[in-house]
């Protein structure tokens, strides 16, 4: 492989009492796809910031580019050197075009020099046709989806002149097609001379399109390896430094029938969905993003009302105005967007957790009484072995496994009979995640019925009894984890 | 998506536009006196202070803000140039009177902008603030009194432009062409430079803006200071027009401008709207007034009726969220 684009040695970084960053050592080639692993908190942000001239390190370092050897690095010095950070958010400016997005920083540096509209168009044009991408310049990017989006992004760093360019979790909301293609522009755009860097949290991507991964653990280097010959159990055991077992649920747990669906369709969304589950199982539900997946929830969950078939609770009828109507019927739905909508984030995590029951909390009536909210809440966390200081803290002040804890324990409080779960285990860590799914374990072994919706093949093989695979709102498949291997479930789900 | 990109493609200008037209067509039939020069002129004559509060305000609301202080500012404005001319710098003229006009607007959005940015308060409530502050102050220093003794620049009307008619002749005066310089202004600050095309940016998202290196004192000052430096002007023309200051003259114009810019579609959320739509917004809502009066309707209906025209335009303009939330998804 080629000569070094940079190399950062002894990058240390301290905040108050804690060492964040600890003599990491960080290289990337030239024309290299690298991929920088580890859990949330163990120092990848940390590292790109300082990288990007973000943040300055503890003295000692050493930045060189080449022949050239730097102490220090400025914000200024970074840019220049083609260094540029796609963040998650990829901060565009929706109400703007592709083209006014991809020329914006030609605004901030000249801010009165007249401009014209077809200028943006032909400067973004010939950004976009040099690297053969399919964007329309003149389209604004609140109507894009979020893989063109991204586009738009690598588009403006590129015309920015980026020579190494970090892009973190980019394919943390793209569909296995939109990951394909990004991941193709990202071998292409190598193959230019370009470096890129991808943080990303789906290690099987990882593995496919990186030539070599930095895993990074509490603040430490665990070490730089190729990609060839690595597996993900591997991978996560450097990420995590646990040996976290993978193996399906050992045997089926089937009891009485609890909801059943019959040719359940709503236009548009879903057809002809059939299925029952028992008490003390987990069904996992899993398909590409687009599939239905969330669809079918919502629809169990009264949020939406099928359009044709029926839903029976315990052999009844089962007709659901509303999510109200659905929990009173003793449903419980965590979603997947747990900071828009499964939490409220500014809010204390006893409210968090007391806010699906609230009426059972008064005393005397019409009065919420602050110890049973404090009494129920402190039972969850005990139950869930959540990590809370102060139970009286914004929700937002712990991790993603936490949050997740506490997002269930809402949900655990109306004591549910059927508990869907969508994509729990969403921004949380690789180590946090077995605890999650001991804990959905755990729940129906105590006779709950669990409907686990995943896109990872890996978390429903290990934890479902059955498995449904969607396609286009359809059933396309079920599948017996026990009785086949993750490779298979996984080629079926991308089939 | 045939509804999103036809709107696209016509945008809320091009259906402002359209309806403009056909109230003119329908008036021109309903009434004899609505399509003729001295109505259209006498329109863009009484408009033209409501136009440039307009095109001050959609700046503001572009980056991401409200103002509802800039009424009153006008009013402090005219009060203070009157007195430091008419006490100190005998009287002045024309040039003078609109730069201090333009001097001390811009001191007063600049006083918005400040209490804004360096203590994070949202704008709605900054203004408020501030619109209590200054109309106090004006209240509390003059005691309610009006100034009749303006200065004879002031005081006569200048034509600018004298064209014959059909009942004698129709006539453009000042304010009409004050108010095409600041829409042209205006207009090529946000369309035509990269410093306008960043307040866009910041409005549509501060937080992008900010890492792209956009500053947002630079985007707050200048708003604001060009709501005020616009309500300044508009406040002289206003006293130009009437011949004398009132000190509750313009308060309560804050709200119907609102409306008017909103209606030429601008957003409390910021990164949307335009000159030209906020100008249509207010043509829009002149007209139909003008249209009203002449059909005989009373005026006291005219503000129930702009209400219910801005509350249909909104709805329309949203009919597509209405729908639902994956065939949406899908199409776009």
């Amino acid at each position: 492989m080629g000569d070094i684009a940079i190399r950062a040695r002894h990058v240390s970084k301290i905040f108050g009492q804690s060492r964040v960053l600890d003599d990491v050592e960080f290289e990337l080639r030239r024309g290299e796809v690298l991929c920088l692993a580890g859990e949330n908190g163990c120092g990848k942000s940390t590292l790109i910031k300082i990288i990007n001239g973000v943040y300055t390190p503890e003295a000692g370092v050493e930045f060189s580019f080449g022949d050239e050897t730097l102490s220090a690095i400025s914000p200024i010095e970074a840019r220049s050197r083609g260094i540029h950070v796609i963040w998650q958010d990829l901060a565009l400016f929706p109400h703007l075009t592709v083209a006014e997005n991809i020329v914006f920083d030609d605004y901030v540096a000249k801010p009165w020099r007249p401009i014209s509209s077809k200028e943006a168009l032909t400067q973004s044009l010939e950004i976009i046709q040099q690297f053969g991408l399919d964007l329309d310049p003149m389209a604004r990017v609140e109507d894009l989806s979020i893989a063109h989006r991204q586009l738009v992004a690598i588009c403006r760093v590129l015309r920015a002149g980026a020579s190494i360019i970090f892009m973190d979790e980019p394919t943390a909301s793209l569909t296995y097609k939109e990951v394909q293609t990004l991941l193709g522009i990202t071998r292409s755009l190598a193959a230019k001379g370009i470096s890129i860097v991808l943080v990303s949290h789906r290690l099987v991507e990882v593995l496919e399109v990186c030539q070599r991964v930095t895993v990074l653990r509490n603040g430490k280097l665990v070490g730089t390896y190729p990609t060839e010959g690595m597996t993900q159990a591997r991978l996560s055991t450097l990420m995590t430094g646990l040996e976290l077992e993978f193996t399906p649920r050992a045997e089926t747990h089937k009891g009485a029938p609890v909801l059943e669906l019959k040719n359940l369709s709503r236009e548009g969304e879903f057809e002809n969905i059939s299925f029952t589950l028992h008490r003390g199982e987990i069904l996992g539900l899993t398909g590409l993003l687009g599939a239905g997946r969330t669809e079918i929830a919502h629809t169990i969950f009264g949020m939406t009302q099928p359009t044709s078939g029926q839903l029976l609770k315990e052999g009844q009828p089962l007709t659901l105005r509303s999510n109200r109507d659905a929990v009173r019927h003793r449903i419980a739905y965590l979603s997947e967007d747990r900071l828009n909508l499964g939490l409220v984030q500014n809010q204390s995590i006893n409210m968090n957790t007391a806010v699906t029951v609230l009426p059972k909390l008064e005393k005397p009536r019409f009065f919420l009484s602050p110890q049973r909210i404090k009494a129920l809440t402190a039972h969850w966390i005990e139950q869930l072995k959540t990590k809370v200081s102060d139970a009286e803290l914004a929700v937002s002040s712990l991790s993603g496994g936490n949050q997740q804890r506490i997002a269930l324990a809402k949900w655990l409080a109306t004591e549910p009979e059927v508990l869907i779960l969508d994509c729990p285990t969403i921004g949380v860590d690789v180590g946090a995640k077995a605890g999650i799914f001991d804990i959905i374990r755990n729940l129906a072994d105590q006779g709950m019925a669990i409907i686990l919706i995943s896109d990872e093949a890996g978390e429903i093989w290990m934890n479902a009894d059955r498995a449904l695979v969607l396609r286009e709102g359809r059933i396309y498949s079920e599948v017996t984890p026990a009785e086949t291997t993750e490779e298979a479930l996984e080629a079926i789900i991308n089939a | 998506m045939h509804k999103r990109l036809l709107n696209r493609r016509i945008g809320t200008e091009g259906t402002l536009l359209g309806i403009l037209m056909l109230l003119y067509v329908v008036l021109a039939l309903a009434t004899d006196s609505f399509l003729t020069l001295q109505n259209l002129f006498d329109l863009l004559n009484n408009q033209s202070v409501n136009i440039i509060f307009a095109v001050g305000l959609v700046v503001v609301l572009i980056a991401g803000g409200i103002d509802i202080s800039f009424a009153v500012a006008a009013s402090v404005v005219q009060y203070v140039v009157l007195t430091l001319l008419m006490n100190y710098l005998g009287g002045g003229s024309w040039l003078l009177g609109i730069l201090l006009s333009m001097l001390v607007g811009m001191l007063l959005g600049l006083f918005n902008a400040l209490l804004i940015h360096r203590f994070r308060i949202v704008s709605i409530i900054v203004t408020i603030g501030t619109f209590n502050l200054f109309f106090g102050l004006l209240m509390y220093f003059t005691s309610g009194v009006s100034i009749y003794d303006i200065p004879d620049w002031l005081y006569y009307s200048v034509p600018l432009l004298d064209l014959p008619a059909e009942r004698g002749s129709a006539t453009l005066y000042l304010p009409a062409a004050v108010m095409v310089v600041m829409v042209i202004l205006t207009w090529f600050i946000l369309a035509r430079t990269g410093f306008g095309r960043a307040i866009y940016g910041f409005g549509s998202s501060p937080e992008s803006a900010r890492r792209s290196g956009v500053s947002a004192w630079k985007i707050y000052a200048f708003a604001y200071g060009w709501l005020g430096l616009c309500a300044g002007v508009a406040g002289l023309m206003q006293a130009h027009i009437v011949q004398e200051v009132v000190p509750n003259a313009l308060i309560g114009q804050e709200l119907p401008i609102l409306a008017a810019v909103v209606l030429g579609g601008a957003t409390l959320g910021g990164g949307r709207g335009s000159v030209l739509g906020a100008v249509l917004g207010v043509l829009l809502l002149a007209v139909v007034q003008n249209g009203l009066n002449l059909l005989g309707v009373t005026p006291y209906a005219f503000r129930m009726i702009v209400g219910l025209i801005i509350l249909i335009a909104i709805t329309t303009s949203n009919l597509g969220n209405l729908l639902p939330r994956t065939s949406k998804a899908r199409n776009v």
